[in-house]
């Protein structure tokens, strides 16, 4: 299995994540290698098996409706990039 | 419209109803409406890093109660997935929702159009978080972010594509509003979203056994919208295809300004989700007999409830749809039949007629009327025990609005007890007689109809307080 | 100081031989002398460790303290610390305050252990030699031309250099068991769910566990005594009482079924460390175990499987890292989509880059079903392997790394070369199982770890095993030099 540059930019659109031109390449070199890699996976009957999503065995536990949290705006603005008026601010949003 | 005989519309709807939970979704975070900006979004709710999702009880409660109500079929395991997108009001960069496995499938909900029932089949409800709100104006180049509706829980509805009209959309909207509201799982309130619709729409050629091409418009906030927007859509889908061209599968927004939509984005620009199962919860179980505890503590449902008034206090049809249309309502009406013990059809009449009647021209709720339903009851009972007349019944009533009091405050105050001394009407008679001596001669020479000129007489002499059965009676003797 | 055992530093404190500052300040100037030649922190707590320390000890005077009560720990920088700079070896949260305590941070300083500093790791907890962390590589103490494994790289240097008498660490593919194997350590994962994730910060939910990193089984125990059970914000969290380890620690191994499964002894790896391990398991044998051959004939696939659900998982986990909220954002962006890009283009190192294609890949629409849905039945069968063990023998033992240290940047340019160093480890990760890994000898100087593996919540059967075999060996007592 190999990705394609034009893949590869596809994918790093998808995450979000810039990459510049020159790293295009070598990222699919890479990514195809660990795809080859996990390609093994194909060799495994699974026919009959279902999938794990997890190792526990249990069932979702559920909370009380109950209001357990205090308004922290304060301190968890302190650590935010930019704010305005107790809101997060981001470059306009066009729908 | 004519071309519309050729042309047939095919509907799905999608509904998100916020669920009346005291505290998110998957935080202990209040859900309350209107805070300050990002004072109820908490750690979870801002998706820092470490933090981790708990499922709350009652959320998982009301999306059963909603299954049950709709007579489908509730898992017995689901599962909760993550749905990615990256959104600024969306903190996690995915969305908590369900994909494969929902809480919630095949329902159906019966809906009355133009006199007919409809059933239109629901396919799948399932539990999700809400996100939070951007602000577009009063930042410059910049959106501001507020995450406190963010978690609040959500079950997203999705109906068969079954709808054929705007006015068969706007029932079964009409309907589930009611329906979620009377099962107090929702508040409804569409202004502040807590109801919010999504429309799916496509036309094709009458007979046509395939769907056409659908576009999805976003966002509907209120009834009327709903019909103007999928209105709209229809027309334009037709001419589209009437002038050759191709409808484009497609996302669009409503303007209520235009009452047009118009696109957000392709198809070509559509999400890649990549949905997976939520690694930070299991799966969900509800067991049989967590199931019949629900039913067992389900609401009587609207349809049911007018069967019953119908049954119960031989009103009729009309009557009972008109207080049944809200579990308040209905409530408040049983809460006067069994307060003032009077016939249950003249309690139906007080409602409906003189406090609906009220409460529309005021704009209020009947949760905030000014009259409650014990103060109802005290005025129908001075009805029926002759205190006061109908007629100052209707008196007593607008004093009561005007938050005079009740009704028998109110009719000591102004002194409207009725006069059922009969020798104080004789009296107010006579002094009638006395003075029109004139319309009394022309009556006793056989002009019938001025009996009720001397009614009105002795109404007026007693400022209508005398006992209209006794004021006939005695002046039919007297007169004669 | 810095050699003593936490129970003996436990003695010392309640002796007055020492105060609980006089720790603090020992182990602060260790750190200053030494780790500019390890890069093993990457936060020292210099007031708030001392004052936690003079806390320890007003409660010790009072009588009042726990078993742990004044002894210091690293944390590994994965673990929110409120107020203290939590930065998981990325850029991307350089600036990062947590506002809040992860649980086992809450539940180590409710037991009065003083928190020295915060541990260097890979970023985001995703390497296996702790080069791909952006505050730089950590040194091996045994060999500093040597990776130290990862990703709690940074732990294991502290503790083996002697600048922490235990560190905290977590383990996905292996990031606790490698990097003690490589630097003489113990160190346990415990079953999936028997300790909090709840402000650990995720990289792949189903598989990380948090867990310690000590000199011997028995320090281990006691920390992980204190950090294990149940936890109301964490659904993963197991509501099952936790085991008394210290008091386990003793028992006889008589008739303790270990199994050796063949796979872990094929080709790939060094003969060496086979030795090594070998002679472990006649030690073991002289205690009283029984040993078998067994198999766990899917254990090859573990590499692969795990390089889907892991990268897939951590894909989703730091979506959140968008340069809203908290976290790096870059300067003069104009719209939404290169706030994105350009904060988590520049916010990223490579590897973290790679696991998120990867993981966006293979989750992505028409790709699922072949490589996601796939992993995770390919994991049910690595699952059965070891339920099937189980019902033969108590514990499976094999080596936890393929052989010694590497040198660094000998596999940085090949990520497939770097992920088979997991692959001993991965299993117990993919089927949720506790394992350790301690140390059970040396090529050419360097130390050589052994791992265990148990059946689910068998913690207190792996250290006691390891403990019995700590009592009658040494290894685990040699220190490297230049840190004695």
């Amino acid at each position: 299995m190999s990705l394609s540059a034009d893949q590869v930019r596809q994918v790093a659109h998808l995450a979000r994540l810039e990459l510049k031109s020159e790293q295009v390449e070598h990222y699919a070199r890479q990514l195809s290698n660990i795809l080859d890699m996990v390609g093994q996976l194909s060799q495994a009957q699974t026919a009959e098996v279902s999938p794990m999503a997890h190792p526990l065995d249990m069932v979702q536990r559920l909370r009380p409706d109950a209001i357990a949290e205090e308004n922290r705006r304060e301190a968890f603005q302190s650590i935010a990039p930019a704010v305005q008026d107790g809101l997060y601010l981001v470059p306009k949003v066009i729908e | 419209m004519s071309r519309h005989d050729n042309w047939e519309a095919v509907i799905g709807l999608e509904v998100h109803c916020q669920l009346l939970t005291k505290s998110k979704i998957f935080s202990g975070a209040p859900t309350a409406y209107g805070a300050e900006p990002n004072t109820q979004a908490c750690a979870i709710d801002l998706g820092l890093p470490g933090v981790l999702p708990v499922l709350n009880g009652e959320a998982l409660k009301m999306a059963v109660k909603f299954g049950l109500a709709i007579d489908a079929q509730i898992a017995e395991r689901c599962v909760f997935a993550r749905k990615h997108y990256f959104y600024p009001d969306l903190p996690k960069g995915y969305q908590i929702s369900q994909y494969e496995l929902p809480i919630v499938s095949k329902g159906h909900l019966d809906v009355d159009v133009d006199g007919q029932v409809k059933r239109v089949g629901i396919t799948r409800a399932h539990m999700e978080e809400d996100a939070g709100k951007s602000l577009h104006e009063g930042f410059g180049q910049q959106s501001g972010i507020d995450l406190n509706r963010a978690g609040t829980p959500l079950i997203e509805i999705v109906s068969e594509p079954d709808i054929r009209s705007a006015q068969e959309a706007v029932a079964y909207l009409k309907k589930l509003h009611q329906l979620v509201v009377y099962l107090g799982i929702c508040d409804g309130n569409m202004q502040e979203g807590s109801f919010r619709c999504d429309a799916n729409v496509s036309v094709r050629r009458k007979g046509a056994d395939k769907f056409g091409t659908r576009t999805e418009t976003k966002n509907i906030n209120s009834f009327r919208f709903v019909e103007r927007a999928i209105e709209f859509e229809i027309e334009r889908q037709i001419e589209v295809l009437e002038s050759g061209g191709k409808v484009i599968q497609e996302t669009r927004l409503f303007n209520p300004d235009t009452g047009e939509t118009r696109t957000m984005r392709s198809k070509e620009e559509a999400m890649d989700y990549r949905y997976f199962p939520d690694p930070d919860l299991l799966p969900v179980a509800v067991g049989k007999a967590e199931i019949e505890r629900i039913r067992g503590a389900m609401p009587e449902l609207p349809e049911a409830k007018k069967q019953r008034f119908v049954a119960q206090y031989g009103l009729p049809a009309y009557d009972a749809a008109v207080l049944t249309g809200e579990r308040a309502l209905a409530d408040f009406y049983e809460r006067v039949v069994q307060l003032s013990a009077a016939d249950p059809k003249t309690c139906a009449n007080w409602t409906t007629t003189d406090l609906l009647g009220v409460l529309n021209k005021t704009g209020k709720s009947i949760e905030r009327s000014p009259v409650t339903g014990e103060m109802l009851a005290g005025l129908i009972k001075r009805i029926v025990d002759k205190t006061i007349s109908g007629k100052i019944a209707k008196e007593v009533f607008e004093a009561m609005v005007a938050g005079e009091g009740d009704a028998d405050a109110i009719i000591k105050a102004k002194g409207l007890v009725q006069i059922t001394d009969e020798s104080a009407i004789v009296k107010a008679i006579e002094d009638v007689m006395a003075k029109n001596p004139g319309q009394l001669a022309d009556y006793r020479s056989g002009k019938d109809k001025l009996f009720g000129f001397f009614v009105g007489q002795v109404m007026k002499a007693t400022q209508g307080k005398a006992n209209p059965d006794a004021v006939n009676r005695l002046l039919k003797e007297k007169l004669k | 100081m810095h050699t003593l055992s936490i129970k003996a530093l436990a003695v010392g404190l309640r002796s007055k031989k020492f105060s609980a500052r006089e720790l603090a300040a020992h182990f602060l100037k260790r750190i200053e002398a030494h780790d500019g030649k390890l890069n093993s922190y990457v936060t020292v707590c210099a007031d708030s460790a001392l004052k936690e320390a003079d806390a320890a000890d007003a409660r010790l005077a009072r009588g009042e303290g726990e078993p742990l009560t004044g002894i210091p720990l690293a944390h590994k920088d994965i673990f929110c610390t409120q107020g203290v700079k939590t930065a998981c070896g990325s850029r991307m949260l350089d600036k990062f305050v947590a506002p809040y305590d992860a649980t086992i941070v809450a539940r180590l300083k409710r037991a009065g252990m003083v928190m020295r500093g915060k541990a260097n790791m890979d970023e985001f907890a995703m390497g296996s030699s702790n080069e791909t962390s952006w505050y730089g590589p950590v040194k091996n103490p045994w060999d500093p031309t040597r990776v130290p494994g990862g990703s709690s790289g940074g732990s294991v240097a502290a503790v083996a250099a002697g600048l922490a008498p235990v560190a905290t660490g977590t383990d996905t593919g292996g990031s606790i068991r490698q990097p003690a194997a490589l630097t003489n350590l113990t160190g346990i994962k415990p079953t999936y769910g028997r300790v909090s994730r709840y402000g650990m910060i995720a990289f792949a939910s189903s598989l990380d566990q948090a867990g310690v990193l000590g000199r011997s089984a028995e320090d281990c125990a006691s920390v992980l005594e204190a950090m294990a059970g149940f936890d109301p914000m964490d659904s993963t969290s197991v509501d099952r009482p936790v085991d008394n380890y210290a008091a386990a620690l003793d028992k006889p191994i008589e008739g303790l079924r270990i199994g050796l499964p063949k796979e872990y002894f094929a080709e790939g790896l060094a003969p060496g460390a086979r030795d090594c391990v070998m002679n472990a398991v006649k030690k073991l044998q002289e205690l009283g175990a029984t040993v078998q051959e067994i198999s766990l004939p899917n254990s090859p696939l573990s590499v692969p499987t795990y390089y889907v659900v892991a990268p897939a998982e951590a894909s989703s986990n730091l979506a959140r890292f968008d340069g809203v909220r908290y976290g790096h954002r870059a300067e003069g962006v104009k719209t939404l989509e290169e706030l994105y890009k350009r904060s988590r283009g520049e916010g990223f190192g490579a590897e973290v880059q790679r696991r998120i294609m990867i993981g966006t890949y293979v989750l992505s629409h028409g790709y699922y079903d072949a490589y996601y849905l796939k992993a995770q039945k390919v994991r049910r069968l690595i699952y059965d392997d070891f339920k099937r063990a189980f019902q033969s023998v108590d514990l499976v033992l094999g080596p936890t790394a393929t052989d010694v240290a590497f040198k660094l940047g000998a596999k940085t340019d090949d990520p497939v070369a770097m992920y088979l160093n997991d692959i001993y480890t991965i299993a117990a990760n993919l089927a949720g199982i506790p394992a350790m890994s301690l140390p059970c000898g040396f090529v050419d100087g360097l130390p050589v770890g052994m791992q265990l593996m148990g059946n689910y919540f068998d913690e207190s059967r792996l250290l006691n095993v390891a403990h019995r075999y700590q009592q009658a060996t040494d290894w685990h007592t040699k220190l490297p030099k230049g840190f004695e």
